[in-house]
């Protein structure tokens, strides 16, 4: 048997976890502009050990090629230089964790706020209450029942957009209005796939019609900037508004029936 | 003698066969169809019994014991119940699969496993009952409002509940007592009977219960005023019946095998010679093996049960998913992907019991590769928790890579991927100690190469495109060829597999008990993992409701009608769970106590004979 000189187990280890985590801040800090969040990075992290520490002991045989070193560390007498370094070293970086985690810091606290909180059941809006469950958008039969009444819905749609909107949400309904930067939370980018893209229609009746002070408890403090609408549009306009969102950015409204 | 006993088994039998046949007549409409359920007015006129409205309570309605929590007894003791059910009614499902294994390949190590198995769920049978009484009790203590309205919509499924339990104890018994009684030729086929009655009464009992639960969220069979109709079986049939009736059923079984492969991990940690070693192994092997099969069609069981919500209402959908639940379902992601995890390296350790698996050992490595990256995806959130330096250097809180992997399609693709790949650690588990004797292996493997290659692609395509550049209906509607894909991989996989290996040569006899420690803590920690994940979905399923008893029908007005906190739930799930596993680890050790025997000379008179 010839017996290839390769780099110790438990070094591979630390290499592969030390890389995956370079790699991961290489990756997106670096490379994609956008960084990664420490609390998933943590969490990814340690499925990564978990993961390398199962390819790692899952035979005898690289089980104690790993373990023995760490073995050999603490009983082997001829290392006891090496250990004594070990010993001081391991609880002081405990130690130096431990305060740092402690430590008070001006950092306000970390707010989880819940972007699509749960609608009521029903509302009241234009003096009227609407069951959420079974509303529906009065235009959007037109789409296929009359595409030209459908496009001059959507044309009026979009002067609503321009004159009430655009502002925070952005002309490409993005979220980049000129007044986007200046608030927090942000106004919501509807170009990505994760917002009115994965909603009813009714959902989205109910946050223009009634905006940030509408949300429930849930999503408190809703120190959003979303305007309540309904003080400032129609119910039709509400609902044209509706149909130039989807209409610009593509998106189809969250539906169980199939065309 | 013999030929009473068999007189008693056949009344017995009789009499479970005409119970469950009695009880469409006792439940009324369970034999109306389908069609009718929806005209639950009719019944109104001719029964002439007129129901009362949900109760509108307040505070002084909700009985009170000083320094007792209403809410955590009941909510503890119902998830131990349901814990202990779910056990007792896997357990013989298996039992009955492992039985009729046994029959037709005339192993009777077969038999013994299944006797075995059963033998573990008779004293948690027991336990079952017991604390189901206790639910009972704690229910009519602390909600008797509440109760009693559940009561009068469900008396008659609560009366056959009641009924079938007695039928599943009595077959139960005669079961296990019988088993070594009923041994060979048709005597086997009468014990394998009772095997299915008692799954059948098993079965039955579960969905009832289920309807209670799902008629509190999806309420029907009554008006808005929670008037009743009259109509049980509309009341029964309601909206997320079947859904929840599917996935605690899979759900369970997956359960079960894990619970028993936790017994054989600690039969086999104490084990003190080799044959035992070696006879827990291969239990806790086969116990493994059944909790991953099961385990592998549970995520799609588990959307079907959340598409369904949301078509049920978009309120209670979001609530499930992106409002305050949201957090719960990442928490639940990282234990499914532990029990992935856990079960893979189960296998993978199991390998060393073969002398030929040094052959795939090098492969492992990437199957870890992918598990591991599918399940960063799977549990990557969609709301992410950033700090406000993070904040302010992504300019929101919106993602631009991570965003995209938060939402469904990216799960989607990610879960078929652990679920093909857990496959191929198996298929390779299964390789490892044979060798292949028909000519077109290469051929063969080839095949299943370009299957596995091609239907990652269908899945990668059905995934980002049709996942991300559709809209909603198409987006779900994508994730079921993909998770034909994966089925369709595994089924022709096996098969060829069945084919090739076919009169292979075996590379040395399997050593059953060379296995690691580690492994057998793997299984302990599948068993740990699933009782957990199971009360914390327990909680989910019940916290959407939010502060109804039945969705907006039956305010619950009580001081703890507000949903508590996901660190609080976590707390009682955990100490539930704790509390079970110590009712477990009791069940394990009386049955490790009945086979012992001390041997007390002169304690007992000498008898003159
Ligand atoms: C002052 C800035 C501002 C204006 C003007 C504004 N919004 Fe908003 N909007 C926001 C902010 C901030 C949010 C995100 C916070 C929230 O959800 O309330 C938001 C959220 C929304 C949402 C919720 C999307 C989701 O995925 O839940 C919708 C829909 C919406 N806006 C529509 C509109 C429409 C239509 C108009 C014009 C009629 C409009 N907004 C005008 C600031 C604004
Ligand atoms: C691998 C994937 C999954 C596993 C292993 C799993 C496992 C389980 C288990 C063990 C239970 C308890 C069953 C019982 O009470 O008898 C359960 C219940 C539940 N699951 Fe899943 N599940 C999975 C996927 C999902 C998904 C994707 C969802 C939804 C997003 C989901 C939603 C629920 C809910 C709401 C319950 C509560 C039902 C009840 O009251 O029992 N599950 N699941």
């Amino acid at each position: 048997m010839i017996k290839k000189r390769r780099i110790p187990r438990l070094l591979q280890l630390v290499l592969i976890v030390a890389g995956v985590y370079f790699g991961f801040i290489l990756t997106f800090d670096v490379i994609l502009g956008q960084l990664i969040p420490k609390s998933l990075l943590t969490m990814y992290m340690f499925f990564v050990i978990t993961g390398v520490l199962m390819v790692f002991t899952f035979t005898e045989e690289s089980t104690r090629e790993l373990i023995d070193p760490i073995k050999a560390l603490v009983e082997d007498p001829s290392k006891k230089v090496l250990r004594n370094i070990v010993f001081v070293i391991v609880p002081l970086l405990a130690g130096i964790y431990t305060y740092s985690s402690l430590l008070p810091s001006f950092e306000a606290p970390v707010e989880l706020r819940t972007i699509h909180p749960a609608p009521p059941s029903k509302m009241k809006a234009y003096g009227k209450r609407f069951d959420l469950a079974t509303l529906e958008n009065p235009y959007r039969k037109y789409e296929k029942e009359d595409p030209d009444k459908f496009r001059e819905l959507v044309r009026e749609g979009g002067d609503v957009y321009i004159k009430g909107c655009q502002y925070c949400h952005g002309d490409k309904l993005d979220g980049k209005g000129p007044y986007a930067a200046g608030l927090n939370p942000t106004p919501l980018n509807f170009q990505d796939v994760g917002t009115i893209a994965q909603l009813q229609e009714s959902y989205i009746f109910w946050r223009i019609a009634t905006g940030g002070p509408g949300l429930p408890a849930e999503a408190a403090p809703w120190i959003s900037s979303m305007p309540i609408w309904e003080d400032f549009l129609s119910e039709d306009e509400t609902w044209k508004v509706i149909l130039f969102l989807y209409d610009y950015t593509g998106h189809q409204p969250r539906s169980w029936e199939h065309e | 003698m013999q030929k009473r006993n068999s007189r008693i088994i056949m009344g017995a039998l009789f009499t479970a066969v005409f119970a469950l046949f009695l009880l469409p007549s006792i439940v009324p409409g369970l034999d109306a169809s389908l069609a009718f359920a929806d005209e639950t007015t009719v019944n109104l006129d001719v029964d002439a019994v007129t129901y009362d409205p949900a109760p509108k309570l307040t505070e002084a309605d909700y009985p009170k014991i000083s320094g007792v929590n209403s809410r955590v007894v009941v909510w503890i003791v119902a998830q131990l119940h349901l814990w202990f059910g779910a056990f007792v009614l896997a357990v013989p499902i298996f039992v009955f699969i492992i039985e009729a294994i046994g029959m037709s390949t005339r192993d009777q190590r077969y038999d013994n496993m299944a006797y075995e198995f059963i033998k573990i769920s008779i004293t948690a049978f027991s336990l079952t009952a017991i604390l189901g009484g206790l639910l009972v009790f704690c229910l009519v203590l602390f909600y008797p409002d509440l109760f009693n309205y559940l009561a009068t919509i469900f008396k008659e499924s609560m009366f056959a509940y009641a009924l079938l339990f007695f039928v599943e104890s009595a077959v139960l018994y005669v079961y296990y007592y019988g088993w070594h009684w009923l041994q060979g030729g048709f005597k086997k086929w009468v014990h394998l009977t009772l095997g299915l009655l008692l799954n059948a009464s098993g079965a039955l009992l579960m969905f009832l219960a289920n309807a209670w639960t799902t008629f509190m969220m999806s309420p029907a069979g009554v008006d808005a005023a929670g008037v009743f109709s009259g109509d049980t079986w509309a009341a029964i049939h309601n909206f997320l019946w079947n859904p929840i009736n599917i996935h605690r059923m899979i759900a369970n079984v997956a359960y079960g095998g894990s619970i028993v492969g936790a017994y054989a991990a600690f039969k086999f940690l104490s084990a003190r010679n080799k044959e035992q070693r070696a006879h827990y192994d291969w239990m806790g092997y086969n116990a493994n093996f059944i909790a991953i099969a099961a385990l592998l069609p549970l995520p799609f069981a588990g959307y079907y049960l959340t598409a369904e919500m949301y078509v049920y209402s978009q309120q209670m959908g979001i609530t499930l998913m992106g409002g305050v639940f949201a957090w719960i379902f990442i928490i639940q992601a990282v234990l499914i992907g532990a029990l992935f995890l856990s079960a893979n390296y189960y296998l993978w350790c199991g390998m060393g019991r073969s002398e030929g698996a040094h052959r795939y050992n090098p492969y492992m490595k990437y199957i870890a590769v992918v598990l591991v990256v599918s399940f960063l995806v799977w549990f990557t959130p969609h709301t992410l928790v950033l700090t406000n330096a993070e904040l302010k250097s992504l300019g929101g809180p919106y993602h631009a890579i991570l965003g995209p992997l938060g939402i469904m399609p990216a799960k989607n693709t990610a879960v078929n991927l652990l679920i093909l790949f857990t496959f191929l650690s198996f298929m390779f588990y299964r390789r490892a100690n044979k060798i292949a004797t028909v000519p077109w292996v290469a051929k063969g493997n080839a095949v299943q190469v370009a299957l596995f290659t091609a239907g990652i692609i269908n899945i990668f395509i059905l995934g980002t495109y049709y996942g991300y550049y559709t809209n909603t209906v198409y987006k779900i509607a994508a994730s079921i060829p993909q998770v034909l894909t994966t089925l369709v991989i595994i089924a022709i996989s096996v098969a060829i597999d069945a084919f090739m290996y076919k009169g292979s040569k075996e590379v040395a006899p399997l050593r059953w008990g060379r296995v690691p420690p580690r492994s057998q803590y793997a299984l302990f920690l599948l068993a740990v993992s699933f009782t957990w994940l199971m009360g914390l979905m327990g909680y989910v399923r019940s916290g959407i409701r939010q502060h109804w008893h039945v969705t907006n029908i039956f305010r619950d007005n009580s001081p703890d009608a507000y949903t508590p906190g996901l660190g609080y739930a976590a707390n009682v799930i955990s100490i539930a769970t704790i509390i079970f596993m110590a009712m477990v680890i009791f069940v394990f050790w009386l049955s490790t106590v009945s086979s012992q025997k001390s041997q007390a000379t002169g304690y007992w008179k000498e008898q003159g004979t």
